[in-house]
């Protein structure tokens, strides 16, 4: 979804989801390549395809959204960002390094006792990888929610159970 | 001449301060009056306000304010203009605000605010009304630099006015008001994510006339969405060329001549039997700027079960927002109707379903006991209706006296009816009625009111009296919260949880106090002495009409019930005459 930049905006948006009672899984907001325009992305869980129409409608009626999009029978790329802040003694260091490896991972920050990983990709493979690192003891998470892009490719369209809106 | 142009323009480029801005900006609007009142933020507004020649009405609450503004705008069709000032001038209008989303009335309303320094600290008369007031506006904004003043004002108009109407907040800090800027109103207002549709989609104009000539029981659901696109000729013309019925919203009431033989009534809660029963037996429902509120509808699972469901409404969202549409046009309901008369489809062939109706029309009619010891409310409508003629403005409130005008005031024009539907707004009736009567100077205008009600905003008669606005205040003096004790009657076992008012204050003597005459009737020969003396008084009177108290409201659709489970219907042979 494309928005103007303008204060209150993600008051009002967020204030719609509240107020016609619809779920935000997550969100994220940015800036696009156009000045003073927005792009932010949703995912919400609905019940079915009525609320979903009703929830773009409701979206498309606010004055400072110019373009809604519903993605979620679309191919997209969709992204999400997290920091996961695990507790390590430096005999383990390398336990870790190999287990993030394949998740294209990265060791961000190191201090005497713990390891900063940051891991991007899709909601599933960063649960995945925050369940692997669980049992080392994690002292914090940070995630971002996930932002999203259709493909410049419409070949396969692919199925989620969360609908995304951008 | 051109020379006068040359001097004009430069004026035009004068430096002036936030405040004159607004007022220049009003009178480029042509706003006729504004509704307000003065305090701390909006001082310098006031100042500038002071021999601007501007017609402003000082009513005694903010909250009298903005519904005098919605009763003005629903009977002139232009914006009604509130100024508040910051803090509790702000908060006193969120009533009114909600109630003008609720019921697309198109107002531009401005607060005061604290100093851009000061916002956020909790200074005095602070409130976040932007925040406040998001959920209950079309927009709303708060001007961050005198640059941007003269922009806004002008999309605010812009914003109230078009596609489905609605209040617009403009909240202007203190130093802003008194800021020097450059005023320019000419210029165009460019809003690139709001372009209403308002001209319908041809194919599915064509897959309405195609399904109205196939369809053997249709009928038209016209709601206020008629009247804010001024179409009743075209809803009538249509009706009659495609041999239609028509049933009302609660809103839609003026919108269809209420003694046309097409008309069924009201529909809903308190609806006619025939327009319900219309509704539930249909094949084919079109929906004219309706929303299908729940109030309309009853119980979803049984509304028009066996309808094709066609909506024309200027707001997308509200197209299968409730009921699931197989027809949907987004459009003006002015342009959509002009379309499809224009199509002339084949007509439906009514005959046998118009029989039906009849039959029901004159079977199941509105009834009540007459009873001449006491006054039913229903039949003090009944005179109301025959003394102006049917031609007079009806404000109310909400509740049983708002239900029975509605029933038992045939509203043959459009533009008559000021009422709180949406939101259900206690106290809107009487500062309603002096927005409506500055809006048509030569109406007679009849605030009918419950004493309940009237309780929450009669300070507004001071507005009425200074004014001299001949403006008639109906009270229907049941001694109670009628509908919430009609509700306990019916589904709480008579348990009057703080209903009943037994000690009304005189409000014959609070006329007096006003310096307006009241007068009080508790029987019907008393209740017509005393209407025919009102509207013989060419200036304000209010009338009190003790009424029986524990009359209820009928026929009714209970909560949870579909149309068609209407109690309280009898059929005519079984009324006692």
């Amino acid at each position: 979804m494309t928005v103007n930049n303008r204060p209150g905006v993600l008051n009002r948006i967020t204030g719609l989801f509240t107020k016609r009672h619809y779920n935000i899984e997550s969100i994220t907001v940015g800036h696009t390549e156009v000045e003073g325009i927005s792009r932010m992305t949703f995912v919400v869980n609905v019940e079915d395809e009525r609320t979903a129409e009703q929830i773009i409608k409701q979206l498309n009626k606010q004055i400072d959204v110019l373009k809604v999009s519903d993605i979620t029978d679309q191919a997209i790329v969709a992204r999400e960002l997290a920091l996961v802040k695990v507790s390590v003694t430096p005999a383990l260091r390398q336990e870790i390094y190999t287990l993030i490896e394949p998740f294209r991972a990265s060791v961000v920050d190191v201090s005497k006792d713990s390891l900063v990983i940051q891991v991007t990709g899709e909601s599933e493979k960063v649960e995945a990888l925050i369940e692997l690192l669980r049992p080392y003891g994690i002292k914090e998470v940070a995630r971002t929610g996930t932002t999203a892009f259709t493909r410049g490719s419409q070949k396969t369209a692919a199925m989620h159970k969360t609908a995304f809106i951008i | 001449m051109s020379r006068m142009k040359v001097e004009e323009k430069t004026f035009e480029k004068t430096k002036m301060s936030g405040a004159l801005m607004l007022i220049e900006a009003l009178k480029s609007e042509n706003v006729e009056v504004i509704f307000g009142y003065p305090g701390g933020a909006v001082l310098p507004l006031y100042d500038k306000l002071y021999q601007s020649g501007v017609f402003h009405v000082l009513t005694r609450h903010e909250q009298g304010a903005i519904h005098a503004a919605e009763g003005y705008a629903r009977i002139s069709g232009k914006p009604g203009v509130v100024i508040a000032t910051s803090g509790p001038g702000a908060t006193n209008i969120v009533t009114g605000l909600t109630d003008a989303m609720m019921d697309s009335l198109p107002l531009v309303v401005f607060t005061g605010q604290v100093a851009t320094s000061v916002i956020g600290s909790d200074a005095f008369q602070e409130a976040d009304v932007l925040g406040i007031t998001m959920p209950i506006t079309k927009y709303n904004y708060q001007v961050r630099d005198i640059s941007e003043l003269p922009k806004i004002i002008k999309e605010a108009f812009h914003i109230a006015t078009t596609g489905r109407p609605g209040p617009v907040l403009i909240d202007i800090p203190k130093n802003i008001t008194t800021a020097e800027g450059e005023f320019d109103y000419e210029q165009e207002v460019h809003l690139p994510g709001y372009q209403p549709t308002t001209q319908p989609n041809h194919l599915q104009i064509r897959r309405l006339v195609e399904a109205v000539s196939q369809s053997k029981k249709p009928v038209i659901l016209a709601g206020a969405g008629v009247l804010h696109a001024n179409a009743s000729n075209e809803l009538r013309q249509y009706a009659e060329q495609q041999n239609i019925p028509v049933v009302h919203t609660l809103l839609g009431l003026g919108g269809f001549p209420a003694d046309h033989p097409l008309f069924l009534g009201m529909a809903g809660m308190h609806g006619t039997y025939t327009a319900n029963m219309a509704l539930y037996e249909c094949d084919l429902l079109i929906n004219i700027g309706a929303r299908f509120d729940d109030r309309v509808t009853g119980n979803l699972k049984y509304f028009a079960p066996k309808a094709t469901v066609a909506h024309i409404d200027i707001d997308p969202a509200e197209i299968g927002k409730n009921v699931p549409t197989k027809i949907p046009i987004v459009s003006d309901a002015k342009a959509a109707l002009q379309e499809l008369i224009h199509q002339q489809g084949k007509p439906a062939d009514t005959t046998a379903w118009l029989d039906q109706l009849n039959e029901w029309k004159r079977r199941f009619p509105l009834y009540y006991e007459d009873d001449a010891q006491t006054i039913k409310p229903q039949k003090l409508i009944e005179m109301i209706y025959e003394l102006t003629n049917g031609d007079a403005i009806i404000t109310t409130d909400v509740g049983q006296h708002q239900m029975w005008a509605a029933q038992y005031y045939k509203f043959n024009k459009p533009h008559r009816w000021v009422t709180s539907g949406g939101l259900g707004t206690m106290g809107f009736g009487l500062p309603a009625a002096i927005g409506a009567q500055l809006a048509d100077r030569n109406a007679t205008v009849v605030s009918i009111v419950g004493d309940g009600g009237f309780q929450m905003t009669f300070q507004e008669l001071a507005v009425i009296q200074e004014l001299r606005l001949p403006i008639k205040v109906v009270i229907i003096n049941n001694q109670a919260l009628g509908m919430v004790r009609q509700w306990q009657e019916l589904f709480y076992e008579k348990r009057y949880s703080h209903s009943l008012i037994p000690n009304q204050p005189d409000f014959v003597k609070l006329a007096e106090a006003y310096n307006m005459p009241g007068f009080r009737a508790k029987t019907e020969a008393e209740a017509m002495e005393v209407l025919k003396k009102a509207f013989a008084i060419d200036g304000p009177v209010l009338l009190d009409f003790h009424v029986k108290a524990d009359e209820n409201v009928y026929p009714m659709v209970a909560p949870g019930k579909g149309l068609h489970e209407m109690v309280g219907v009898k059929a005519c042979e079984e009324l006692s005459q």
